[in-house]
């Protein structure tokens, strides 16, 4: 017998801090086991956000900096364009992104910077204490939505992709999801194509990818999985929302 | 002819392995592990495992290898 | 470049970012430093450098922090509200310990304000500014001439002390027109920088964090900051003197005022009163040991300022009592003038001109 699954090179052997069922764990694990296939660990260098993976340069093994919350795709275009031979991605939240970053965000893409963006969405805010985020639900409790995100008060859930879908400058953008191993390995292929993306200077990639919370989704890690299937992927639709070499 | 390893020390027991599992051949121990949770545990005295790897693709911590 | 051009002070300190290397600028339009970015738009592509307009004062800090992380020499500028904006990321770029110089083409505030020169940012530059302990470099131009040595020398202590580097300027200074000599272009190559993000090839994997969760892991941050501030305090203090031998009032300031304080203080000397001069060039680290010993034989301080009294509070730290000290300012925009300065000498020595 030989071993046909084990931890790839780039993922760090260390235990996470993420929680029981949190999607960040097998998010990294796929843009990890996608930067070894294709042989680009020496070339990448990651922007890490703030949120949950705030201390993702504890898991990664390449070059990694911080960011100030949000601002991450600016960083990367700063890198970029300063070593354009580097390949260059960006690992962020729903509030880093959707939220303090949607400047940064849309002028990034706007620009068409040869940077991936991998999105992790779970419509809520960890970090912090589990509040209302941009891609929040209706009806959805956070701590500062206790009664539930009503409209009038808090407006809607933000689909970003569909947002930044519509820029000339963005190149590639699909959502996916990670609530069965189908879907990750869907999601690993689309992470795959965003990096190839980059490597064959094609432009902006993004992939928004729908993650689990259990903790402030207040739900077991079981039942977290089935909202994402139920829930959120009404809301956010799946699939290849631009492809410009298509 | 299949089997995994799970390490025990990295589980957090989020069950998604025993979810995804197409034989039902992982269960979550009866006992607790160190890091306070039921860890999952490998369970296939008929060797019914494929292989499939779907267990090691779900968990999130990296905690399953996969032998073929 | 070793011929006597005319430029004005913002053409003039962007030509000399290129000539001391600088390959990556990121700005956003703010009067009254907008020929900065104007000049560069042009410049940067003709040596192949990088030019962005972005999106916000925000994104550009942020975007010359992910320059400085690959190891270019970068720069940013803005004026007072811009810088506002800035705060957070000179915060972090001091706390990763990357190099970078911001330029501070001050302007009437606060709020909005007005286009007009002002010198009402000094606390926000010299006292912190963004949140945290931690302190820029701060130098003080005081000509056309000086908006281009200034910004060789910012360039220069960024990389030898890992730290960001601010270019207190002014609206007047910006604007204005004098002759110079730009000097010879130096060939920057980021050899000396072993924690630049590069890709992990032939090295272990660098890390550009400032959090630092472990028990008394920050503190040990902030003590390596604090002890390459002593050094940069004992080596890099720059200022300027004039008849502080023989004076019995000093006038002190820095920037545009400086030039009228002198011509205020030629003024006084031809009348006979006895006035000198500091002008510091860095106002962090600020000159306090010169002003100690020149409070032995001196007998009061003029601070003059275009503000309502900033850097005359560190005067009266570094006199501790031992002087009076007194204050002239204009705000909002308004610059002193050489008679009202001089009104003000009279007054404090009692002698009329």
């Amino acid at each position: 017998m030989k071993k046909i699954f084990e931890r790839t090179e780039s993922l760090r052997d260390v235990t996470t801090h993420y929680c029981s069922g949190c999607g960040h764990g097998v998010a990294h694990r796929l843009i990890c086991e996608v930067i070894d296939e294709l042989g680009i660990k020496e070339k990448t260098i990651g922007v890490a956000p703030v949120g949950c993976a705030v201390l993702a340069y504890d898991y990664w093994d390449f070059d990694v900096t911080e960011a100030a919350h949000g601002r991450c795709p600016a960083v990367a275009t700063g890198i970029k364009r300063v070593n354009p031979e580097n390949i260059v991605f960006t690992y962020q939240g729903d509030g880093d992104l959707a939220a303090i970053g949607t400047g940064e965000i849309i002028h990034t893409a706007n620009r068409g910077e040869n940077i991936t963006v991998i999105f992790v969405n779970n419509s809520v805010y960890g970090m912090t204490n589990g509040q209302m985020a941009p891609t929040t639900l209706i009806g959805q409790k956070t701590s500062t939505t206790p009664y539930g995100r009503d409209v009038l008060t808090s407006g809607y859930p933000l689909r970003v992709s569909e947002l930044l879908a519509i820029l000339p400058g963005s190149g590639y953008i699909e959502r996916v999801s990670l609530h069965s191993p189908q879907h990750i390995l869907k999601a690993k292929s689309a992470i795959k194509k965003a990096f190839q993306y980059q490597i064959d200077n094609k432009g902006f990639s993004l992939v928004e990818v729908l993650s689990t919370c259990p903790v402030f989704w207040g739900l077991s890690p079981r039942d977290a999985l089935k909202r994402v299937e139920n829930e959120m992927i009404k809301e956010y639709p799946l699939g290849v929302l631009k492809d410009r070499s298509s | 002819m299949a089997k995994i390893e799970i390490r025990e020390d990295r589980c957090k027991g989020c069950e998604f392995c025993v979810i995804y599992c197409p034989k039902g051949l992982i269960n979550m121990a009866p006992h607790l592990s160190t890091k306070g949770v039921r860890p999952a545990v490998f369970n296939d005295p008929e060797m019914k495992c494929t292989g499939c790897t779907f267990c090691s693709i779900v968990c999130p911590d990296s905690c399953i290898e996969v032998h073929r | 470049m070793t011929e006597k051009i005319l430029m004005c002070g913002n053409e003039a300190l962007a030509e000399s970012a290129i000539l001391s290397g600088c390959r990556f600028y990121a700005g956003y339009p703010i009067t009254p430093q907008n020929e900065l970015c104007e000049y560069l738009a042009k410049r940067m592509p003709e040596v192949g450098g990088t030019f962005i307009q972005a999106e916000s004062e925000l994104a550009a800090i942020n975007m010359v922090f992910g320059a400085s992380v690959a190891g270019a020499r970068t720069m940013t500028s803005s004026s007072s509200p811009g810088i506002s904006l800035k705060q957070e990321g000179i915060s972090y770029l001091a706390g990763c310990e990357l190099p970078a110089v911001i330029v501070n083409i001050m302007r009437g505030g606060p709020g909005l304000g007005n286009i007009a020169p002002s010198q009402s940012d000094y606390f926000q530059s010299v006292k912190g500014g963004g949140h945290g302990d931690y302190h820029s470099i701060v130098l003080a131009p005081a000509s056309v001439q000086e908006m281009a040595d200034i910004t060789r020398l910012a360039f220069e202590l960024a990389d030898n002390y890992r730290t960001p580097v601010m270019i207190l300027g002014d609206g007047l200074l910006g604007q204005m027109m004098e002759p110079l000599i730009l000097g010879k272009e130096i060939r920057y190559v980021p050899d000396d920088k072993p924690w630049v993000l590069t890709g992990c090839k032939g090295r272990p994997p660098n890390i550009i964090r400032s959090l630092l969760l472990e028990e008394g892991a920050l503190e040990e941050l902030n003590r390596r900051l604090q002890d390459r501030y002593k050094v940069i305090y004992s080596k890099e203090v720059r200022f300027e003197g004039f008849h502080l031998e023989d004076s019995d009032l000093i006038l002190i300031a820095y920037g545009t005022t400086s030039r009228i304080c002198k011509s205020a203080m030629r003024e006084a000397r031809a009348g006979g009163i006895k006035v000198g001069m500091i002008r510091p060039i860095t106002l962090w680290p600020f000159p306090s040991d010169i002003i100690v010993k020149v409070s032995e034989s001196a007998s009061a301080f003029l601070a003059v300022e275009m503000s309502t009294g900033q850097m005359v509070e560190d005067v009266r730290l570094a006199v501790e009592g031992r002087r009076p000290v007194e204050f002239y300012g204009r705000t909002g925009g308004s610059i002193p003038s050489k008679e009202e300065i001089l009104d003000k000498i009279e007054s404090i020595c009692k002698i009329t001109v």
